[in-house]
C-alpha cells in the first residue's frame, strides 16, 4: 500500500518531467527514420527497419531509465522532500522499492508506446502484424528494469551526473562483456584465465536480453533461452535492489 | 505529566572534507518534553537544532545516546504513526497540486477515500489555503509552502508535532495566523516541539524552552524560571530639557526634534529626573520599565557558551 503510493507518486513525477517527452520524441523520430534508412540501404529493407527500430527502442529506453532513474532518489534528498516522507511510518526499503516500481511503470508505458509506433511502421511496410516482435520488446523491457535498478543504486550515494556515467558504463560493459568468453577460450589456462573467468562471472551480461537478431531474422530460439534470460534479469535486478537497500538503510540525510 | 519525548545524552559527529575530519555537532544533548506543552528549542544558527530533530526523526543516526518517542525508538512505526514534522524551508513535490500533495501523504497513513477528502478539506481550511487547492506547488510562495507544509504534518492527526522554524519567511500577518494555529493545536491537546531562533515567537507561545549552544543544552526550564522580573532599566521619553542636564541621570539614546529618549538605570534617578522635569516645566511623554527578556538571556548565554 505504502509502496504503491510512492510508486504512483514517482510515476506522476516522471510523467510530468519534460525530459521524458523529449526522449520519446527522439525515439519516435528514430523509429520513423528507420524507414528512411531502409530506402537508402541495399538488401532486405524490412530487416533494416526492424533492426534500427528495435535498437532505437532499446537505446531510448535505456536513456529514459538512466536519466530519470539517477535523479529520482538524489532529487528527494537534494530538495529535502525525503525528510517529511521518511518521518512518516515508512521504512527506507519501502521508499526505495516505491521509487523503483514507479519508474518501471513509467518505462512500461513508454516501451509500449514506442513498441506500438514500431509495430505500425512494420505493418505499413509489410502489411503483416508481427507478434513475434513483441517478444524482442519484452526482453528489451526486462533489460530496462535491470538498468533502472542500477540507476537507483547509484543515485543512492552519488550525484545524477556521476550516477548517469556509472549506469551508462554498466550498460556498455554489459553489452561488451560477452567478449570475455572468447578471450577465455583464447587464453591458456593459468592465473590470467582464472582472472578473466572471475571478471566474466561478476560483470553483467546484458546480451542475455538481446534477441533482436534472432527475431529479426526469424531464427528459431529454444524456449530455455527465454527462461534463462528472464531468470537472469530477475535475479540480477533483485541483487542490485538489495545492494541499494543496504546502502540506503545506513545513510544519514544531512 | 507524561513525557512524550526523551532525549538522553545525544552525540553526533559528521565527517567533512576530502580527507574526512570529524566535526562534532551534538555533544551530549539531553532534554525531555511533556505531553500537551509547546516546547521551544532555541539556539543560534548551527547550534545543532536541526541535527537533533533529524536524529529524533530517524533521518540520521546518532553516534551515542538514547531517544524515546512515546517510549519507542525513532525508527519504530509506532513512534512515527503519531508524529508530524515540518522541516525548515520545506520543499515539496512541486509537480503536485496542494490537494494531490496532501492526498499522497494521506495514502501513506492508509486513510480511507472518504476520510481523506474530508481531512484534506479541513486541513486546507485550517491553514487558510482552500483557494490554492488545485494549484501546483511550484507556483506557491514561500509562505504558502509553509502553510501547506503545516497542513501536511497534521494529516495523521499526530499527538506530537515537530516544527522547524515554522514562522520563518512569513510576513507579519502570516506569522500571527500561523502562531494562532499552533496555539489552537496545543489547545486540542497536541504537544509541539518548536525549533526557532526567533525569540519573540518562542516567548509568545512556548511553555518551556531549552537553549542549545554549540551542541550542548545549556539551559532548560519554564520561561518564568528563566526570565527574572527584575527591572533592568527604564526608558523615558521627554522634552523641554537641555540634554546636557541629563547626563548624570541616565544615558541619552537618541533625540528626535526636541524629544529625547533616555535610558535610566537607577530607580533613584527616575525620581530625580521627574523632579527636574517639573522644575524646568518640561514634559514626560512616556516612561517604560524594561524587564529582562528572553533575548537578553539568550544573548548572554550565547556569549558565554
Amino acid at each position: 500500500m505504502k509502496i504503491r503510493a510512492i510508486a504512483l507518486n514517482t510515476f506522476k513525477e516522471a510523467i510530468r518531467d519534460r525530459i521524458l517527452y523529449l526522449l520519446f520524441f527522439f525515439a519516435a523520430v528514430a523509429l520513423a527514420f528507420s524507414r528512411l534508412l531502409a530506402v537508402l540501404a541495399v538488401g532486405d529493407r524490412v530487416k533494416i527497419i526492424k533492426d534500427v527500430g528495435l535498437a532505437s527502442i532499446s537505446i531510448f529506453g535505456v536513456l529514459m531509465a538512466i536519466l530519470i532513474g539517477t535523479g529520482l532518489v538524489y532529487k528527494e534528498i537534494d530538495k529535502k522532500t525525503i525528510y517529511t516522507l521518511l518521518s512518516k511510518p515508512i521504512q527506507r526499503w519501502q521508499f526505495l522499492l516505491g521509487k523503483f516500481f514507479g519508474l518501471v511503470l513509467t518505462l512500461l508505458i513508454m516501451t509500449l508506446a514506442m513498441g506500438l509506433i514500431f509495430l505500425v511502421i512494420v505493418l505499413l511496410h509489410t502489411g503483416k502484424l508481427e507478434g513475434r516482435m513483441l517478444l524482442a520488446i519484452l526482453f528489451i523491457f526486462l533489460e530496462l528494469v535491470l538498468i533502472t535498478a542500477v540507476a537507483i543504486l547509484f543515485s543512492c550515494f552519488s550525484t545524477p551526473i556521476l550516477s548517469s556515467i556509472f549506469s551508462l558504463s554498466f550498460y556498455l560493459i554489459g553489452h561488451l562483456s560477452w567478449g570475455l568468453e572468447t578471450l577465455i577460450q583464447k587464453t591458456r589456462s593459468g592465473t590470467a584465465r582464472m582472472m578473466i573467468r572471475g571478471f566474466s562471472a561478476i560483470l553483467p551480461d546484458l546480451e542475455n536480453f538481446n534477441f533482436k537478431t534472432e527475431i529479426v531474422h526469424g531464427l528459431a530460439i529454444d524456449p530455455k533461452f527465454y527462461l534463462f534470460s528472464a531468470l537472469y534479469g530477475l535475479v540480477y535486478t533483485l541483487f542490485i535492489l538489495a545492494l541499494a537497500v543496504l546502502i540506503f538503510k545506513k545513510r544519514d540525510f544531512v | 505529566m507524561a513525557t512524550v519525548l526523551e532525549i538522553d545524552n545525544l552525540y553526533k559527529a559528521f565527517k567533512v572534507g576530502f580527507i574526512p575530519k570529524k566535526r562534532e555537532i551534538l555533544k551530549g544533548v539531553s532534554l525531555s518534553v511533556a505531553a500537551g506543552e509547546i516546547f521551544g528549542y532555541l539556539g543560534p544558527n548551527g547550534a545543532g537544532k536541526t541535527t537533533t530533530l533529524k536524529c529524533v526523526l530517524g533521518l540520521i543516526f546518532p553516534d551515542r545516546g538514547k531517544i524515546a518517542i512515546f517510549g519507542h525508538p525513532p525508527l519504530s512505526a509506532k513512534a512515527r504513526e503519531n508524529l508530524g514534522y515540518l522541516p525548515e524551508n520545506p520543499y515539496f513535490y512541486d509537480y503536485l497540486t496542494a490537494a494531490e500533495f496532501l492526498d499522497f501523504y494521506a495514502q501513506l497513513f492508509g486513510l480511507k477515500k472518504k476520510d481523506k477528502e474530508d481531512k484534506i478539506a479541513t486541513l486546507l481550511r485550517l491553514v487558510g489555503m482552500e483557494k490554492a487547492r488545485d494549484l501546483q506547488l511550484r507556483k506557491f510562495s514561500r509562505g504558502m509552502l509553509q502553510r501547506v507544509g503545516l497542513a501536511q504534518t497534521l494529516i495523521n492527526d499526530p499527538a506530537l508535532l515537530f516544527l522547524d522554524e515554522p514562522l520563518g519567511g512569513l510576513d507579519p500577518l502570516g506569522r500571527k495566523e500561523l502562531r494562532d494555529v499552533i496555539v489552537r493545536l496545543k489547545q486540542e491537546g497536541k504537544t509541539i516541539f518548536l525549533c526557532s531562533h526567533i525569540l519573540q515567537d518562542i516567548e509568545m507561545i512556548c511553555d518551556r524552552v531549552a537553549i542549545i549552544v554549540g551542541g550542548r543544552v545549556i539551559s532548560q526550564g519554564t520561561l518564568q524560571s528563566l526570565i527574572s522580573e527584575r527591572v533592568l532599566f527604564t526608558e523615558v521619553t521627554l522634552s523641554g530639557i537641555d540634554p546636557a542636564d541629563l547626563i548624570d541621570l541616565g544615558e541619552p539614546v537618541s533625540t528626535l526634534g526636541d524629544r529625547i529618549l533616555l535610558k535610566v538605570f537607577q530607580e533613584d534617578n527616575i525620581e530625580n529626573l521627574m523632579a527636574l522635569v517639573r522644575e524646568r516645566r518640561g514634559r514626560i511623554h512616556s516612561l517604560v520599565p524594561r524587564t529582562e527578556t528572553l533575548e537578553d538571556i539568550f544573548v548572554e548565554m550565547v556569549r558565554q557558551g
